[in-house]
């Protein structure tokens, strides 16, 4: 094979277990919720900035900043389910989704007023590696891995504790958990809660590769929600697949074209996976 | 075998642990269903609830488990006022609740519906004891346990939901029409399953409309009609009552 | 038709105002308003029959652009340019719109599907940045002013009259949809998919017939936006902060009322430029954040926007119920 084409293969697969993360969280956020979080790439913009601000600006170690973005994006879900989405549950979902849309201009407003519209950079990176006949940025290959990792805990979380199993029982019938001892509303929150540490886990991958800015959220959210819906909205693995098919395509198409061609082609990929199967992919 | 396991039930209670409803109004939204409802199930007893469709049997027991709050009257379980008790509390006041059609998590395992089911954190601790009860009680579960509970058959799901509602270690156990939708063999398996839980000491509640079955399980029953109690007696009574046969049994 | 009568008298005033010789701020800010309010009324005629597209700054991007690139390559008049943009949205309109209705694709999905849409165009515009400029923008060329009527290159007065019948053009349409069965077999569409296609409504034609009229709207209120700016960008034409700008105008005026989009217009104009004014360059980020909170709060305590407050027991039965209600919890 084409060694270029192999490391655009290879870059796809790295891109996508980055992809996976904010869709992994929007998917449990739509599954046990009900509700789409339309401004999910803000909350890891946010998660960015926070990151960017406490090394850069006040010295901290990287990892520490790291740690402390999980918890302030989770506590930015909590806080989003709290005053918009909990006072919209019985509302038709397009209302949810514009409130949470409202959430998107709000934050980006946000952190324009703070911290103007300057590209801020972390100005970390790690050497390229050489595996056999390719290049692979070190940056991309640690992110991945981590991105593994964090699926891998989620996977376990959903698996094997009783608020996991609950989460995923609750996405297909709500009425019935009270029943079960279950109070939705504590769900709802926990769900939102690990949405959040899911966006700050990816702001953490996203901001040693890419600049921030308030507006960068726009450059990677509408591809986020085409992989939720490709691996049909509310399912995990689904989401987690299309993640890396959605990472290849754009990582590929950019072999042969530019990178917005390739992402025309991944858009147009998602815009026809809808006409031929309207609930995704990976519809059950 | 079974003495090794720890009981489903938790030590007989005093005789105030028994279920009283009394005056009980309920409906949705501006539909009333219930009007006046009275009822009592002591402990260790097994009552049934007959009546036709739409007599507000299935509303009568989601008020009991709290899913629907009663507009008037009181509903007390263990010196407990439920009217003011939210729903997801009750499984930990020892309320068992198999809803109607199951209802079952059908995408997940019968092991993960179970664990479903000893949510409540004074549960939790029990899980395995009363899993490997359930499976002693449904052999059938055991041999399923990595099964999707949607691929299994209406019976099996049945046991499995009641299953499930053993988890949480109840003291009364709800059930909600366990026949409805089954072919008559598996009716049959149904009501013997009912039988082997009140040998456990549960306090049973159910609603049926299958009236001959349910009679033959049930010390005592409720007739339902239109959200109101018509009859109630022990069981043998109402089942020779003639307007009872007339009605319900076939009129033989 | 008599009830046309008040707003041509509305609509004849509004065009003398430029006799009063207001300020020419004033004037800036009414093509805006107007111009804003037409791509919300477009929007509107979808969203309020349930089809929420988040892509509209697609069409807005599509318009402007063929308009500008045909003045600039061609030198074919806007006056000839825009309608040529105004079909070509429309028709990527209903080339979106075929499949997505033929194969169901609804609710968000729908929505999501159109912001896809939204996004290639923003994309596409952006990679053709030879003929488009990029992300630079670009500007449509110049006339000398003896030829200025020709190539559409007015002053503010002479767009305000454009505007004003754009806008009067857009309402016109709404009053003519609302009259037709279309609106009706659309209201029930939006209630029961499958139950209006029981009883014989051509669900997709109808959905699409609605569609041609809002994407050409916010074509033609897109088009007219850049020649007025004399300026073009992506990120202000197409994509998704556009086309959530034009969802959020439509959704704080009220989308179930012809004035609803206008008077969210007017709301968000205000708002931009009071801040700005208020505030200069110091302020920047703060409009969107205000936009935010206020469709947040919209969004709970006012889900049929400013003009809901007034619309209450007139013709609740016309009012779909599919949107802004509160379905009852169950």
């Amino acid at each position: 094979m084409d060694p270029f084409l192999l490391e655009a293969l290879v870059n796809g697969i790295l891109l996508g277990g980055v992809f996976a993360l904010p869709a992994l969280g929007l998917n449990l956020v739509f599954g046990v919720v009900d509700v789409v979080w339309l401004c999910y790439a803000e909350l890891v913009m946010v998660g960015m900035y926070a990151v960017w601000f406490l090394f850069t600006q006040l010295g901290w170690p990287l990892p520490l900043a790291f740690a402390t973005c999980l918890p302030i994006v989770s506590l930015l879900g909590i806080a989003l389910h709290y005053l918009v989405v909990r006072p919209l549950l019985s509302s038709p979902p397009i209302n949810q989704v514009l409130a949470t849309g409202g959430v998107l201009f709000l934050l980006q407003g946000a952190m324009t007023l703070v911290f103007r519209t300057e590209f801020r950079s972390l100005g970390v990176d790690m050497p390229p590696m050489e595996v056999g006949e390719i290049f692979v940025s070190g940056t991309k290959l640690a992110a991945f891995c981590a991105a593994l990792v964090g699926a891998a805990i989620l996977w376990a979380f959903l698996k094997y504790t009783y608020v996991g199993t609950a989460i995923r029982a609750i996405a297909r019938d709500r009425e019935v958990m009270p029943l079960m001892g279950v109070d939705p509303q504590r769900i709802y929150l926990i769900a939102s809660a690990v949405g959040g540490a899911l966006a700050g886990l990816a702001a953490c991958l996203l901001v040693v590769q890419l600049d921030v800015h308030p507006f960068v959220g726009l450059s990677f959210g509408p591809i986020t929600f085409m992989i939720c819906v490709m691996g049909g909205l509310g399912n995990m693995l689904g989401g987690f697949l299309a993640a890396f098919l959605m990472g290849i395509i754009v990582s590929v198409g950019g072999f042969w074209g530019t990178t917005e061609f390739s992402y025309v082609v991944a858009f147009g990929f998602f815009i026809v996976t809808m006409f031929a199967r309207p609930r995704g992919l990976f519809a059950r | 075998m079974s003495a090794a396991v720890e009981p489903l039930h938790r030590p007989r209670p005093a005789s105030s642990a028994s279920l009283e409803l009394n005056g009980v109004h309920a409906g949705y939204g501006d539909f009333a269903a219930l009007f006046g409802v009275g009822l009592h199930v002591d402990p260790g007893e097994a009552v049934g609830v007959v009546g036709p469709n739409g007599a507000g049997k299935t509303t009568l027991l989601r008020v009991i488990s709290g899913l629907i709050r009663p507009t008037a009257g009181s509903l007390r379980f263990d010196g407990h006022d439920l009217t003011t008790t939210p729903a997801h509390a009750l499984p930990a006041l020892g309320i068992a609740h198999v809803p109607e059609n199951r209802r079952l998590f059908p995408h997940l395992t019968v092991e993960e519906n179970l664990k479903v089911g000893a949510f409540s954190p004074a549960a939790r601790p029990h899980f395995i004891a009363r899993r490997d009860h359930v499976y002693e009680l449904f052999p059938k579960m055991k041999a399923r346990r990595h099964q999707l509970a949607g691929t299994m058959s209406g019976g099996e799901q049945q046991m499995c939901a009641i299953g499930r509602a053993l988890m949480c270690g109840p003291r009364i156990l709800l059930l909600d029409e366990p026949s409805a939708g089954l072919a008559p063999l598996v009716v049959q398996q149904v009501f013997d399953l009912v039988r082997r839980i009140r040998q456990e000491g549960l306090t049973v509640l159910i609603v049926e409309q299958n009236v001959a079955q349910v009679l033959r399980v049930v010390d005592r029953a409720y007739v339902l009609e239109t959200g109101r109690v018509a009859a109630e007696g022990r069981s043998a009574e109402l089942a020779a009552d003639p307007a009872i046969r007339r009605s319900y049994l076939g009129g033989h | 038709m008599k009830s046309l009568i008040p707003w041509a008298v509305v609509v004849a005033l509004l065009a003398c105002l430029p006799l009063l010789s207001p300020p020419e701020y004033f004037i800036h800010l009414g093509v805006t308003v107007l111009l804003t309010a037409v791509a919300g009324t477009g929007w509107a005629m979808m969203g309020r029959y349930g089809l929420v597209s988040f892509g509209h700054g697609a069409f807005l991007g599509i318009g402007a652009y063929t308009m500008a690139l045909l003045w600039n390559m061609a030198g074919l008049s806007p006056w000839v340019g825009i309608p040529i943009g105004v079909a070509l949205a429309a028709g990527a309109g209903v080339l979106l719109g075929y499949p997505c209705f033929r194969l169901k694709v609804i609710g968000h999905y729908f929505a999501l599907v159109t912001l896809a849409a939204g996004e290639i165009v923003r994309i596409l515009i952006t990679a053709l940045r030879e003929y488009t400029g990029g992300s630079l923008g670009m500007t449509p060329d110049r006339v000398p002013p003896e030829s200025a009527f020709l190539a559409m290159q007015f002053d503010k007065t002479g767009f305000w009259w454009l505007a004003l019948a754009a806008w009067a053009g857009g309402l016109l349409a709404w009053w003519l949809l609302d009259r037709s069965m279309s609106s009706k077999a659309l209201a029930a569409i939006s209630e029961d998919e499958d139950a209006a296609a029981s009883i014989g409504i051509r669900v997709t034609r109808e959905k699409l017939k609605v569609t041609l009229i809002s994407t050409g709207l916010a074509a033609l209120a897109g088009a007219l936006t850049a020649q007025y700016r004399m300026y073009l960008n992506p990120e202000s034409l197409a994509g998704l902060g556009p086309s959530l700008q034009i969802v959020f105008g439509a959704i704080a005026g009220g989308m179930y009322a012809p004035l609803g989009p206008t008077v969210g217009a007017i709301i968000t104009i205000g708002l931009d430029e009071s801040l700005r004014v208020a505030f200069g360059t110091d302020f920047t980020g703060g409009a969107p954040f205000i936009y935010g909170i206020l469709l947040v709060l919209f969004m709970i305590y006012l889900p049929r926007g400013i003009v809901g407050i007034f619309e209450r027991r007139r013709k609740p039965a016309a009012a779909p119920p599919a949107l802004g209600v509160p379905v009852a919890a169950k």
